[in-house]
């Protein structure tokens, strides 16, 4: 929770992970380059204060996990979005046994969500069935463009991944996150492409599609199709630290997402440790959208309670002490619409005059 | 550089050559200026891309350039990447004084594959094999329509801010001839042209990547996508310079760049990063 004049916010990290990218879990010089990345867009967007050695990023382990994120960053409540990359880490990147352990050991505070890839067949599905017990899963994080043998990724809209999204309805996995994102080998097939997402959830009305980092750097795709698909959401992952470096590009993401899909389906994280939470949590409830950009409305406070952790409870079932809710009226601002939410603003140089 | 050496050297024809030399140089970064990062719609010159740039003579008294580019992460699309490394091939070599051209991406996942099929000239099928499914020319052409988008953006939002009586719905009626003679309005002209729309004064500047106007209850709808459009170019360009800068905090980040030799004499941003492993 976090209090600032008054308002007290419940707060969701959406996205966060335990990694170990030390150079003995390096598999190949590829382990290092993805780290370095990771390490040089931490450098770039962090305040100077928020910064860590190389080396602290490398691995950060249980303990300073739950410093960072439940004792420093005001966080009630956080879901591990694991991502493989055996090819690239011996033990792979995202640390599962550890990452469920912690969850399973603080049920109240954390989340675990697995992932699934949909070249595995027959035997990934009953991989799943066995996940989904062992871990109790509610979400799947799903890297869409990773390599995989001879195969350069896989859609959303293939026929076997629908058997699996299929298998997610009848297990209860109703969140399905999509890393669309800086990734791994996808020459001719753009990794960062939304339109299957489009397609899947067209298909799966009962399941929310969450698209990590908003579809950036195709924040137009995502907002089109978003707009369209009553159960696309967009995670703020990778978005959030503009708000220190860019805080105008910030103001203009938020303006076209609450245009395009309303405030009720934007999920705030900070993507630990890429980030952590205190300083986006912070800045993002003193941030207000510019006045001269007079194409977007102010944020509300209700507006940001909501991307902070009311909408993200309500995909995961968290129990929201009464005193964080809001009020039926403002929750229910326009739940489940579809196409944009502010055709008024749309006319700029009316509302400039 | 190099050949400010030989300058000191004394005698009237070396002077002259080095002077020659450094002319040549700039002439070569000039040509370098036209290759378009495909998703940021920036020459590679303005964003940083080009890391060195060298021109030599040989021994047969012939003339080879050599350029390193550049990108911000080693994870950047190895399409774009193959895409804006063999432009500034094609666009040295097509220099009338260049005998042999070598363009090398340094620091990128896939430099070995693209730096030897570049040096083999082998296309981008030729390089990638069976994991490339296409050539680039969809690629390219995807981007320069969002290009054009963005560019038709730019240019009716400036109008809707200095005209206040022009009311957004209005805006599918505005024709080339209405934009005022400006950078921005150049800008969007040849984007037009990139993707075969003519510039006629009459022709309207809300149009589809066919040149198809918008209908009238349409057009609050197709401006606000453009928007989203120039809004995701121009964050990615923000946060692509940023990463550059903080991926080689001791080289310079503006259009300039270093010789060939001094490249391995820089420190990379973390001090546990292998330079040697990955060039």
């Amino acid at each position: 929770m976090y209090t600032q004049d008054g308002e007290s916010y419940f707060i969701v990290d959406a996205h966060i992970a335990l990694w170990d990218a030390r150079p003995e879990n390096q598999r190949n010089i590829h382990g290092k380059q993805f780290i370095d990345c990771f390490y040089d867009y931490h450098a770039n967007l962090s305040p100077e204060s928020e910064k860590w050695s190389y080396e602290e990023y490398l691995y950060q382990g249980g303990e300073r996990l739950m410093k960072d994120l439940f004792e420093d960053g005001y966080v009630d409540h956080a879901v591990f979005q694991p991502a493989y990359l055996y090819e690239f880490y011996r033990n792979g990147f995202g640390q599962t046994d550890e990452a469920s352990a912690l969850a399973a050991a603080h049920p109240d505070k954390l989340t675990y969500n697995h992932y699934f890839d949909p070249r595995n067949g027959e035997r990934g599905l009953d991989q799943l069935r066995a996940d989904a017990e062992r871990f109790g899963l509610k979400g799947v994080k799903l890297y869409t463009a990773e390599w995989h043998g001879e195969s350069r990724g896989y859609k959303l809209s293939d026929p076997w991944t629908y058997r699996y999204l299929e298998l997610c309805r009848e297990l209860g996995i109703t969140n399905i996150h999509i890393h669309k994102g800086p990734t791994i080998r996808p020459l001719d097939r753009d990794a960062f492409d939304v339109a299957d997402v489009d397609h899947a959830a067209s298909d799966f009305t009962d399941l929310n599609f969450i698209v990590e980092h908003v579809g950036l750097p195709r924040l137009e795709d995502f907002c089109w199709i978003a707009t369209q698909e009553p159960n696309v959401y967009g995670g703020l992952a990778v978005a959030m630290p503009f708000i220190h470096t860019r805080p105008r590009y910030f103001a203009q993401i938020i303006g076209e997402l609450v245009y395009w899909i309303g405030e009720d389906r934007i999920l705030f994280s900070s993507d630990y440790a890429l980030w952590t939470p205190r300083w986006l949590v912070e800045s993002f409830v003193d941030f207000q959208i510019p006045e001269d950009m007079s194409e977007y409305a102010p944020l509300t406070t209700a507006q940001k309670k909501k991307v902070l952790g009311l909408n993200a409870a309500a995909l995961y079932d968290l129990t929201v002490p009464a005193e964080l809710r809001l009020p039926t009226e403002v929750a229910d601002a326009d739940e489940s619409a579809t196409g944009p939410r502010q055709p008024e603003r749309a006319d700029l140089a009316g509302a400039s005059a | 550089m190099s050949t400010r050496t030989s300058t000191r050297t004394g005698t009237r024809t070396t002077t002259a050559a080095a002077t020659d030399l450094a002319e040549l140089t700039r002439a070569a970064y000039d040509a370098l200026g036209v290759v378009i990062d495909p998703e940021l719609d920036e020459p590679i010159t303005d964003l940083g891309f080009v890391r060195s740039l060298e021109v030599r003579p040989t021994a047969d008294g012939d003339l080879e350039v050599e350029t390193h580019l550049r990108l911000p992460t080693s994870f950047c699309a190895p399409n774009f990447a193959y895409l804006m490394a063999s432009d500034a091939k094609d666009v040295l070599d097509a220099l009338p004084w260049t005998a042999r051209v070598v363009v090398e991406l340094d620091d990128h996942h896939d430099s070995d594959l693209i730096n030897r099929g570049l040096a083999a000239d082998a296309g981008y099928r030729g390089t990638f094999r069976h994991e490339a499914e296409s050539d680039l020319d969809e690629l390219r052409a995807t981007f320069q329509r969002k290009a054009h988008t963005a560019a038709m953006e730019r240019a009716l939002t400036s109008l809707l801010r200095s005209d206040a009586d022009l009311a957004e719905a209005e805006v599918g009626r505005v024709v080339l001839g209405d934009l005022p003679d400006d950078a921005t309005t150049a800008a969007l002209l040849r984007r037009r042209a990139d993707i075969g729309l003519g510039a006629d004064p009459l022709d309207r500047v809300l149009v589809d990547a066919d040149g198809t106007p918008y209908a009238e209850g349409e057009v609050p709808m197709a401006l606000r996508r453009a928007r989203s459009t120039r809004i995701s170019i121009e964050g990615n360009a923000h946060f692509c310079r940023g990463l550059l800068a903080t991926r080689y905090p001791d080289e310079p980040t503006e259009p300039a760049f270093v010789s060939v030799g001094d490249l391995f004499a820089h420190t990379p941003s973390h001090t546990t990063r292998e330079k040697e492993t990955v060039a």
